[in-house]
């Protein structure tokens, strides 16, 4: 878990980097700050488990098992990368590890998970689903239909709202009537759950007792995860401004899931400072693997652009 | 053979084609009890009215190896679930570099003439014709909507069935067998030497009444059904027009950006089909409103025998 934490941390860091410098292409909505989540969450997932990620979903996918090679020739736009140069940073999927892809429609992926969730209830197994989205998700419909729907059914789905405060530019009070994500719950009968979304082993332990219902046939659990994202909503070429109160971005600054987690494993004896120094290293080593291999694949043909719309 | 109306060879092609292949099931807020008592609730599902859902758990299942039927209802209801079509079906293929195939059949009701006031009396599909990534089908009688409705299940791509309201009681010969109808490929109703009729729909029976009455005053008409909007047989229609030299498309819609339109745009383009022309190309429509509730208003604005037959003669006149 560590080490997929610090993964997703440099990756997405490195990302903003090379999308600074021009060699990613698009918007890149980063996810650096909220590790703990994507990594608590798919600790407990099987690759026959499917995720369904939102705009943000770089950590998703690496937490689900996704190659860093191929994600990052795809932000390349490149012709190795996961979705062939068609899909960039906000469409990333391996339905082959069960990443049903990343999504750019505010909570346009929920029901796509309830299908995964119907799916392996039509299967016969004991696959869950796990949809993620932001606090932003809650004012559509569709975040409302699928939990109703998900309780009705009992579908094997975990609800994962990562509730970083900010929908854009906008604070969490001002675009949610509720007290809290978690206490929507109630209304669709369902377990609701809120956690610090900054400590990795309180997400997981949530996530465990979400996932044993789930698999046992008990339905839906709607598990929210307080946290915050480090930077900007979206980067681009000229980055928006950073309207949150700095107040608040010291105090989750201090709250930083990844130290936090350094010093839970030093103080228990799982690693030293040393140990988590080579993670760091090579981590480092595998994303310049990353950038080389992205780097060196070529560009799609301009007339692939007419291919894979229909199946044949 | 045997005679089945519109709606009854639509509910054959659903229960035969899930009991060909068990990863078919479907959705309905109103799933029909004799396909609920056959295959059971979790293949035959009753959804709450929550289109948008619906529509996303098809995308998703579908995703993962099944193959859904999503019974929107009206077309009315189906935009309630436009942004999982527009957004999510039609583009998840390809922005995902074509990993997984998405099969799901979108079955939606359509049309005016009944009396239903301006939101259930519409036609939609040429906002669904104009998505790429979505296939979209149109059967006038029983026995293409049984053909089309097989086809589009088999299909390995998102399809959208759009069947005539109006014509839910019509009855027709439908085969008994696995009568498929391929999706792609226009109908000729009624061949004809002197002008082309391309005929949406129900519009297929205005049109073939007026080619009766204009038979009487000496008049071939040909009357084409396209049958499916999306890919059109654009060869079917050239080649008629290279008989006929005239072309009127019938189409209760309103005529911008409609599927009119389209097929005007098919044949401008072709230099050799252009041509071949001897008189304007000539769109009957509805005016550009929404569908009035009352008999007489709603009767002025809908394309009819009268308009057809009406348009027919004003093209004779170029020659």
């Amino acid at each position: 878990m560590y080490r997929q934490m610090v993964l997703i941390r440099h990756f997405e860091e490195l990302a903003l980097k090379l999308r600074q410098e021009g060699l990613i292409h698009g918007v890149v909505h980063s996810y650096s700050g909220q590790e703990a989540i994507a990594v608590g969450v798919c600790a407990n997932l099987r690759t026959t488990d499917r995720i369904v990620s939102n705009h943000r979903g770089h950590g998703h996918c690496i937490a689900k098992g996704a190659d860093i090679k191929r994600m990052m020739a795809e932000l390349f736009g490149r012709r190795d990368g996961y979705c062939k140069g068609k899909g960039g940073s906000m469409h990333i999927a391996d339905f082959d590890v069960g990443m049903l892809g990343a999504n750019g429609i505010v909570a346009g992926g929920l029901p796509i998970a309830a299908g995964a969730a119907v799916a392996a209830q039509l299967e016969g197994s004991d696959a869950v689903a796990v949809g993620f989205f932001g606090d932003g998700a809650t004012g559509e419909g569709p975040f409302h239909e699928s939990l109703n729907i998900s309780a009705l059914m009992k579908l094997p789905v975990i609800w994962v709202c990562e509730n970083n405060q900010y929908a854009g530019d906008t604070p969490i009070e001002q675009g949610l009537a509720a007290r809290s994500v978690a206490d929507l719950a109630a209304g669709y009968d369902i377990p609701g759950k809120a956690v610090d979304g900054n400590d990795v082993l309180a997400v997981y332990a949530a996530t465990r007792e979400a996932v044993r219902r789930a698999r046992e046939g008990a339905g839906p659990s709607l598990l929210e995860c307080k946290t915050w994202r480090r930077h900007v909503h979206a980067q681009r070429d000229v980055p928006p401004p950073d309207r949150r109160p700095p107040d608040l971005m010291a105090y989750w600054e201090a709250r930083d899931p990844i130290p936090a987690f350094e010093i839970y494993l030093q103080q228990c004896g799982f690693l030293n400072a040393d140990q988590m120094a080579d993670v760091r290293l090579s981590i480092d080593r595998d994303l310049d693997e990353a950038v080389a291999f992205a780097d060196a694949s070529p560009y799609p043909a301009p007339e692939d652009a007419l291919e894979d719309v229909f199946a044949p | 053979m045997t005679t089945l109306s519109y709606a009854a060879a639509l509910e054959s092609a659903m229960s035969e084609e899930m009991r060909r292949d068990s990863r078919v099931y479907t959705m309905a807020t109103s799933p029909s009890p004799a396909l609920l008592a056959e295959h059971g609730p979790m293949r035959v599902k009753r959804m709450p009215i929550s289109e948008a859902t619906m529509t996303g758990i098809a995308v998703g299942s579908a995703g993962c190896g099944y193959r859904p039927v999503v019974h929107w209802g009206s077309v009315t209801f189906a935009f309630m679930a436009f942004d999982q079509v527009v957004n999510q079906a039609c583009k998840i293929r390809y922005m995902f570099g074509g990993q997984r195939d998405f099969p799901i059949v979108f079955r939606a009701r359509y049309g005016n003439g009944t009396r239903s006031a301006a939101q259930h009396s519409q036609t939609g599909y040429a906002l669904y014709a104009h998505l790429a990534g979505l296939k979209v089908v149109l059967p006038s009688g029983a026995a293409d909507a049984k053909g089309l409705l097989k086809s589009a299940i088999r299909d390995n791509n998102p399809v959208v069935c759009f069947e005539a309201g109006r014509g839910e009681a019509l009855e027709e010969e439908v085969a008994e067998d696995d009568a498929l109808v391929p999706i792609g490929v226009a109908s000729v109703k009624r061949p004809g030497t002197d002008v082309t009729i391309v005929a949406l729909g129900y519009m297929v029976y205005p049109a073939l009444a007026a080619a009766d009455e204009l038979a009487a005053e000496g008049t071939s008409v040909e009357v084409i059904d396209p049958r499916t909007l999306v890919p059109l047989d654009v060869d079917t229609i050239r080649k008629s027009i290279h008989k006929t030299g005239r072309l009127i498309v019938v189409d209760e819609s309103a005529p911008i950006c409609s599927m009119a339109s389209e097929i005007m745009a098919v044949v401008a383009e072709d230099w050799d089909t252009c041509r071949k022309l001897r008189a304007p190309v000539r769109r009957v429509c509805m005016p550009a409103v929404p569908v009035p509730f009352s008999p007489p208003l709603e009767d002025f604005v809908l394309p009819d025998q009268a308009r057809i037959a009406g348009t027919v003669r004003e093209l004779l006149g170029y020659s």
